[in-house]
């Protein structure tokens, strides 16, 4: 193949309508770093074993780098940037974070705080062992993970004192 | 990392599907992506096309049939894991998908996917082998059947040609009540397993076992049924000695060695996952 024909997608970012031309070898996580600028979304890996590219697509979690951009046409994607209000008031999962010290380099933060943010908000009962389970699929270097399941369960307990 | 530049078709039926592959030189059939995107970014897959089957709409579904639960291809594991039908006939695939990957990418993978990418230490060929399924395919000449038993050819490698696609599975569920387990071992959960084992079990009235079927991953290149141990177990009482005796059958099964893990080691697994998969099946099936 010399000559890849571009293609038009249209999809929803966090809120806001996109329309690009891509070419379909690009994986979405390439595509949200280098055609939109949104580098909150790391890539670590490439191939689905690290998980720090994690977003929020059709309200499912999935790897970024294992799906092409051209597959999220019509979707509606939520990365690490859209987690805050608009108005820049933290997500309870990054307030917890903060609070807790869910983070040291930060490298696998975003895919921590995407699926955290996602289970979460589906089921705010979460327990430990749930979290724990969800996460299996992010790889943190730093941290050890105990901070980071504090701050999960934290986050959890103050989305259900909001509800 | 760069995938390779191909050409994209996402045809919108079977038979758009069918018309690609009959035409197109050097094809992958993308579905949910979770082994193809890494071999495709990794470079170790080179397609001139990619036929991306997730906008069939048709390919995604679970319906009860005669003799069983027919599973479209595209049915993404996530989907199977909440299924009710999946949970009421089937719910050993349930407990298997458990193992499957993690939140993140059961969320994209496929059944079809998995039964054509066929890892040999993958829950879900090994759940297909204990129903006895029946993989339906799909290509330019028309449609064939093919049982889960004569699929596997060799390593990774499925018995279809370039020009099919696999569009759905049936599984052979058990009518009437019984129990099933399944067991695995893995360095990491959410890794591929070492061994994983599936067992189901139905009681008669006076509580001996009325039949058994037993499946193993991770010992051969394909998903193998412990035939001999069903057997001795068929007629005979549901205790701890049975169990334990049939599951010592596996430990002279002929097992695949690797750098990592050994032969006997596989072995040993095999045994001890096959006796914990039947305890727990036998257990379940006295509810
Ligand atoms: C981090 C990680 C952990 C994982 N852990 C496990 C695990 O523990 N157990 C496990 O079983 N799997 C595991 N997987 C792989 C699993 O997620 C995949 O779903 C599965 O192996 C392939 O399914 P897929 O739908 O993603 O297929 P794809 O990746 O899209 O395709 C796989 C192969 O099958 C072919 N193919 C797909 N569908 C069809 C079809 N309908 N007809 C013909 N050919 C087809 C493709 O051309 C390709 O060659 C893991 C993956 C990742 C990234
Ligand atoms: S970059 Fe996607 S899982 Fe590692
Ligand atoms: S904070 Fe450094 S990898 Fe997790």
């Amino acid at each position: 193949m010399d000559v890849e024909e571009k293609r038009r997608i249209s999809l929803v970012v966090n809120g806001r309508k996109i329309e690009r031309e891509v070419s379909p070898r690009k994986h979405l996580g390439d595509f949200l770093r280098e055609d939109l600028r949104l580098t909150g979304t790391h890539l670590g890996c490439e191939h689905g074993v690290c998980g720090s590219c994690t977003v929020i697509a059709d309200g499912v979690l999935v790897r970024s780098c294992l799906m092409l951009a051209i597959q999220a046409d019509g979707m509606v994607l939520r990365t690490v940037e859209g987690l805050a209000e608009p108005d820049g008031t933290l997500h309870p999962i990054q307030e917890a974070f903060h609070e807790k010290h869910g983070l040291q380099c930060g490298f696998c933060t975003p895919g921590m705080l995407t699926t955290l943010a996602a289970v979460i908000e589906e089921n705010p009962s979460i327990d430990e062992a749930g979290i724990r389970e969800a996460i299996s699929g992010n790889i943190c270097r730093c941290t050890g993970y105990e901070t980071i399941v504090d701050a999960a369960l934290s986050a959890a307990a103050t989305m259900r004192q909001g509800a | 990392m760069k995938a390779p530049p191909f050409a994209y078709h996402d045809p919108r039926s079977v038979e758009e599907l069918t018309g690609l592959l009959g035409t197109l030189e050097n094809v992958r059939i993308l579905a949910g992506g979770q082994s193809l995107m890494p071999m495709l970014n990794m470079r170790y897959s080179m397609p001139d096309h990619v036929v991306d089957i997730n906008r069939i709409a048709d390919l995604d579904y679970v319906r009860r049939v005669e003799g069983g639960l027919r599973i479209g291809a595209m049915t993404r594991q996530r989907t199977l894991e909440r299924d009710p039908l999946v949970a009421q006939y089937a719910p050993v695939l349930v407990e298997a998908l458990h193992w499957v990957g993690h939140v993140q990418t059961r969320s994209r993978g496929t059944f079809g996917g998995s039964l054509c990418h066929l890892d040999p230490a993958s829950e879900q060929p090994c759940v297909a082998a204990l129903f006895d399924a029946t993989l339906h395919v799909a290509g330019a000449r028309g449609e064939r059947d093919v049982s889960i038993h004569d699929w596997v050819l060799g390593y990774m490698t499925p018995a279809i040609e370039p020009d099919e696609a696999l569009v759905g599975i049936t599984l052979r569920t058990w009518d009437g009540p019984h129990g099933y387990g399944f067991e695995e071992f893995a360095r990491r959960h959410g890794d591929y397993a070492i061994v994983a084992a599936g067992a189901l079990v139905a009681l008669d009235g006076a509580g001996k076992i009325s039949r058994a079927a037993i499946s193993i991953a991770g010992v051969d290149v394909k998903p193998i049924r412990l035939t001999e141990a069903e057997t001795m177990l068929t007629g005979g009482p549901a205790d701890a000695g049975a169990i334990a005796a049939a599951a010592e059958v596996a430990r002279g099964l002929e097992c695949m060695s690797d750098a990592q893990i050994s032969g006997d080691y596989r072995r040993r697994l095999a045994t001890t996952l096959t006796r914990r998969a039947l305890d727990k099946a036998v257990k379940r099936a006295r509810g």
